[in-house]
Formats: structure tokens, sequence, C-alpha cells
């Protein structure tokens, strides 16, 4: 019998572990559903979601058209030294235009959107969890779902994909800059081939990826704030774990689901 | 025939984490009367406040309010019935993203119940009342410990609860602070009549408004009853309790504190049996006019109660006790003395405060308005020391009023 239980230990651990992975996925699904539904219950909260717009979308342009343009320039410098050595340098257009709509766009305005909002809403939700204003709404006969969740749903919905095409354009300019300005690429033919290879479907795809992405991001970040309470650590250092495990379990779960969505794709 | 309670917790547990908070509560709790519930820190009193809320659920047993319990209610029934309802936090929970005037605003704006201009005259109204009309625009995190309880405190009000749960509201406030907060939540309460529940550490402070007052201790309650009841109750717990944070000095005013003077006339009746030496008993009350509506009327009564009572100590002899007796009375205990004795001391004190520096001020401008009045009774051998108070209650006259 100890043999059996020896092998058997590793696999009911591992079973263990994957069934609460998936709990707890679902868990944050739920979380987002019900916030997500109360969007639409009147009376519209068109105010809060307008201030949420705001530090999501407006307080993010900044920071993604840096990182784009520095993302386009590094893909424009990378693709010309790859495709010149096949004397196809016109075709640079298309691989930055390519790589950008469909996987840097997206993954990168997600991440960059974690760093800057997600991690905030975790921290600000988590602060009002233990300095009992959740509590406080709920006292009021306010719902906390509604008042505090909602709001920054249907904010993530409207910008992650308007963040990811600004990225996007930022991103293809940079490629110029490196690609054309500095390196002496035909701007005509670096424009005309991102114009012609890239479709609407890969246009599409980077949609769909920017709005999964939202859902991820604000689902987790929302939840783990939301929730601060029931971890084993109190005040300060919960609302510090919270922050951390938000940031890191959305970036790796950006990285996953980019990784399914694409096979979907493809 | 007791009227039904309002509120009434029936074997109420809680277990939270691995501690058994709450281990079967009874209480009851009546419409209109302000009732403390006072114990040990992390006796569960705050979970126990958190319960008849509804943002805990009992484990076991069940809370009835107005005789049925929450579950037993449909949701826009719920719904009703947390209006009803408002709570004071111990850490004032005041919405640090919001302003103070929407902090105020927030549970009227939520409810789309009335049009902007009105909820605005109600909050305006409300800060105006607690001092707090200049801090309007500023955020919680701007304002010192008072002020925001002082919001807090307008937060819970704005909306007219029938019920309000307040949770420490006065820790962490000076003597003065804390008197003008609890006698504010009793002018509040007496004008509106609202049914308050007050979990505190003022001990005796909160006797002074209190008019059940419940001691809860290892998750039960230990002791119901009025707060006479409890200063004389017989269980060792709760006099070791009780007495453990009572003070031989009254914070605010300096003179004895209640139970010290409960004891000297116990003393005094004794010998007034044994030895038949007279002695009376003087009963002050003062009454502010500085506008009591607002906050800082409270702090300036609390102000003048102060510096009436060292007055009156500065005119009493050695052998004389000077003790507070209620919210805004003291009583002075005259041992050896007469009524017509203690008649002459009321004159006297009367006739002193004229021309009083801060009280009366030069050329009749006196920094606060206030009035006292006096009550005089003087013990008859056998009496019961009830019938003696009632007796100086009864003949109460206006032994002074500041000039206006």
């Amino acid at each position: 019998m100890a043999e059996i239980v020896i092998f058997k230990q590793p696999i009911a651990g591992l079973g263990r572990e994957a069934i609460a992975a998936v709990r707890y996925l679902g868990r944050i699904f739920l979380f987002f559903l019900r916030g997500f539904l109360l969007v639409f219950q009147p009376p519209f909260q068109f105010d809060k979601i307008r201030q949420q717009i705001y530090f999501i979308g407006m307080k993010s342009v900044f920071v993604i058209c840096l990182t784009a343009g520095f993302t386009g320039m590094v893909l424009g410098l990378q693709g010309y030294y790859a495709l010149v050595k096949y004397g196809s340098t016109s075709a640079l257009g298309s691989a930055v235009a390519l790589s950008l709509v469909r996987e840097m766009g997206p993954v990168l305005t997600a991440i960059m959107v974690i760093a800057r909002a997600g991690s905030a809403m975790a921290a600000e939700i988590g602060i009002m969890r233990i300095s009992e204003q959740i509590d406080a709404l709920k006292t009021m006969d306010i719902d906390p779902m509604r008042y505090l969740i909602s709001p920054r749903i249907a904010a993530a919905l409207v910008c992650f994909p308007l963040l990811t095409a600004l990225f996007d354009v930022v991103g293809l300019y940079g490629g110029y800059l490196s690609g054309s300005v500095l390196l002496g690429v035909n701007p005509a033919f670096y424009f005309s081939r991102a114009q012609s290879s890239v479709e609407m479907a890969d246009i599409l795809g980077g949609f769909i990826k920017s709005l999964v992405f939202a859902v991820i991001v604000v689902g987790i970040c929302c939840f783990q704030g939301y929730y601060t309470h029931t971890r084993a650590e109190f005040g300060a250092k919960g609302v510090s774990l919270s922050t951390t495990s938000a940031v890191v379990i959305s970036c790796v779960l950006i990285l996953v689901a980019d990784y399914v969505l694409t096979t979907f794709l493809m | 025939m007791e009227a039904a309670p309002l509120i009434e917790l029936r074997n109420v547990r809680k277990t939270l984490g691995r501690t058994r908070v709450l281990d079967g509560v009874d209480l009851k709790i009546y419409r209109g009367e302000i009732t403390a519930v006072i114990g040990k820190s992390g006796s569960g009193k705050s979970v126990l406040l958190k319960h008849i809320i509804g943002l805990f659920e009992p484990d076991a047993g069940e809370i009835l309010i107005e005789g049925r319990s929450r579950a037993a209610r449909s949701a826009p029934e719920k719904r009703a019935l947390k209006r009803k309802f408002s709570y004071v936090f111990q850490d004032t929970a005041l919405f640090d993203f919001l302003t103070v005037f929407e902090n105020v605003a927030l549970p009227l704006s939520e409810r789309r119940n009335e049009r902007p201009a009105e909820i605005a005259r109600r909050v305006r109204e409300k800060l105006r009342q607690l001092d707090l009309d200049d801090v309007e625009e500023k955020y919680p995190s701007q304002l010192s410990g008072g002020m925001k309880k002082r919001v807090a405190l307008a937060r819970a009000l704005v909306t007219d609860p029938e019920i309000v749960l307040f949770d420490e509201p006065t820790t962490g406030l000076d003597p003065i602070r804390k008197n003008a907060v609890h006698s504010m939540i009793l002018e509040y309460q007496q004008r509106y009549g609202f049914t308050g529940v007050v979990v505190s550490h003022e001990i005796p402070d909160i006797f002074f408004i209190a008019q059940r007052v419940a001691m809860i201790d290892e998750g039960r309650i230990r002791f119901e009853g009025t707060p006479e009841e409890i200063q004389r109750a017989a269980d060792p717990e709760v006099r070791a309790f009780i007495e453990g944070l009572e003070s031989p000095r009254d914070d605010l005013t300096g003179v004895d504190s209640h139970p010290i003077g409960q004891k000297r006339l116990l003393q005094e009746m004794i010998r007034l049996q044994r030895h038949e030496i007279p002695f009376s008993i003087v009963l002050l009350a003062v009454e502010s006019r500085g506008g009591t509506e607002r906050i800082g009327g409270h702090e300036a009564g609390q102000e003048v109660f102060k510096l009436f009572a060292n007055h009156v100590t500065q005119n009493t002899y050695i052998t004389d006790t000077c003790f507070r007796f209620d919210i805004n009375k003291i009583m002075v205990l005259l041992p050896d003395t007469n009524r017509q004795q203690a008649m002459l001391f009321c004159r006297k004190i009367s006739r002193s405060l004229e021309g009083h520096p801060l009280l009366d001020g030069p050329g009749g401008q006196a920094a606060f308005r206030f009035a006292v009045s006096a009550g005089i009774a003087q013990a008859a051998p056998g009496a019961d020391l009830d019938d003696l108070v009632a007796a100086a209650l009864e003949g109460v006259f206006v032994l002074y009023e500041s000039h206006a």
C-alpha cells in the first residue's frame, strides 16, 4: 500500500491545486458578471463611469504612448536587421504592423494598465475594505458592488480597446522613426506594406483580445481588493499582498489568455 | 406589562475565525430609549452592533426587529428596514475620495428620493449644526480626529434615522468634546426620538445619557438594567468592571465622580440615623443658552459647566462634597446643614457669580449665556435616598441667569 501512497500523493496534490485554481477563477468570473450586470441597473451611473474612464484611460495615455513609441522603434530596428539579410527591407511595414496589431498592442497595453490602474484599483478598494468604508456603504443601503465595482468594469471595457488602438498607431510611427527615418527604408513602402498586410480580421482579433484582457484585469484587481479582509493578514499588510497578487495574477493570466486566444484566432 | 421591544436578540451566537465572539446573547432594545452596551475590549461589543444592523449574520439564534427576523422579510422590506438604521463607525469610515459635503450627502443622493437642491439644504443644515460649515469642501484626511467624528455623526443623522447605532462615538476625544458629543446625542434623541444603541467605554459618563445598560462579558450579556441598577449590582464581575473604570474624579469638571458622591450620601444618611446630625443636598443644574442646536453650543455648554463646577467647589467648605450628578447637574452635599442654611449657601453662590470674570464678565458682558437652577432638600431620618433626590428635583427654582 505504501508505494501507492507515494505515487498518489503528488497527483492528489496537483489535482487539489488545479481544482482550487479553477474555483478561484470561477469566483472571479461570477464576481465580474455581477458587477457587469449591475452596470445596466438604472439609474445609470454616468458620472462615476466618466470619472473611472478618466482615471483608467485618460491618465494612461502618456505612458501608453511612451511604451508604444519605443516598442515600435525596437520592432523597426530588429525587423530591419532581420530583413536586410534577405534584402526585403520593404516588408518592414507589414512586420511591424502585424506584430503590433495582433500581439504587442493588446498585451503591452494590458500590462501597462495593470501597472498603472490595476494596482491602484486593488489598493484603493482594499483600503476601503479594511477601513470599513465598504461596510459603511452597506449600512446606507448602497450596494458596494454597484457603487464601486460596476463603474470600473464599464470604464475598463471602454478604455482597453481605445488604448490598444492608440498603442497600435503610436507603435507604427515608432517603427517608421527607426526604420525609415534612421535606417532609410522608403517611407512609402513602409506605410503601404503596413496598410496592405493588416486585414480587418487582425484588427478584430486585437480588439477581442483587448476586451478579454479588460475582463481579466478589472475582474482580478477589483476582486483582490474587495476580498482583502478574507486574507490571513490584516490591515496594511493585507492590502499590500492583495495589490501584489492582483498585479502578478493578472499579468500571468494575460499571457496565458493571449496564447489561448491566438490559437483560436489563427 | 412592558412594551414589546423594538429589537430583540435571542441566543445569538457567532464564531469569527476560531474565536467564539458571541455565545448566546439575549438582549432587548426598546423604542425611544438609549441603550448603552459596555464591556471589556474585545468582548464582542462591535460585533454585536454589526449583527443588529445586518453586517454580520448570526451562526445561530435570531434577531427580531419589530417582532420579525430579517430572514423572514422580502427584499423590498429588507431595504425599507435598512433605511431606518444609521451606523456610526468606531474609526468613522468616512469615504476618503469624497469631500465632507459629499460624504454627508451620499446616503441621501444615492436614495434619489429628493432633488439635489433639497439634499444640499438638508446636508448644509446638518453641517451647520455640527459646526462643519467651513470644512465642507475638505477631504476627511485633512480634518482632525474630533472633526471626523462629527462628520460621521452628521452622515448618520442626515437621513433622520429611527435607530442609530454608535460604535464608541467618543473614543479619543478630550473631556469637553466627549461630553459635548454625549449631550448632543441626548438632545438629538430627545428632539427626534430615535432609538439609540451606544457601545461605549465611558463609564460613568455614559450612564448620564443611557436609559438602559447592558454589560457584555465572554460573549454573553452579564447584566441588563438601568444605570442605577448596574451601579448597585451585586455581581462581583460587574462591580469589578465598573469600579475598575471609575475614577474618583469626574474628568470634565474635576469634582468628585457620581459613585463617590453616592457613597458620601450613604455615609451622611447613616450619621443622620445614628447621631441625628442633619444634612442637606443642593442640586445645581446648568442650562447653556448658547444655542444648543450646534455642537459648538454644546462644547461651550460643557465649558460653562466646568467653570461653574470649579466656582462652586471654591465656595464650599472642606467637609462639603461636590459631585457630578448628571450630564448637566452637580450635587453639593452639605453635612450639618438644615434647609435654611442650604438656602443661604445657594444665595452665596448666586451672589458670587455676579462679576465672575468669565461667567459673568465685566460690565455684564458674559462670554457665555447660561442659567443655573437649584433644588434644595433636607434629609429626613429614615427616608430613602431616592426620595431625597426627588424632593430636591421637585422644588427647583432659577438661581441665576447670565445677562443677555
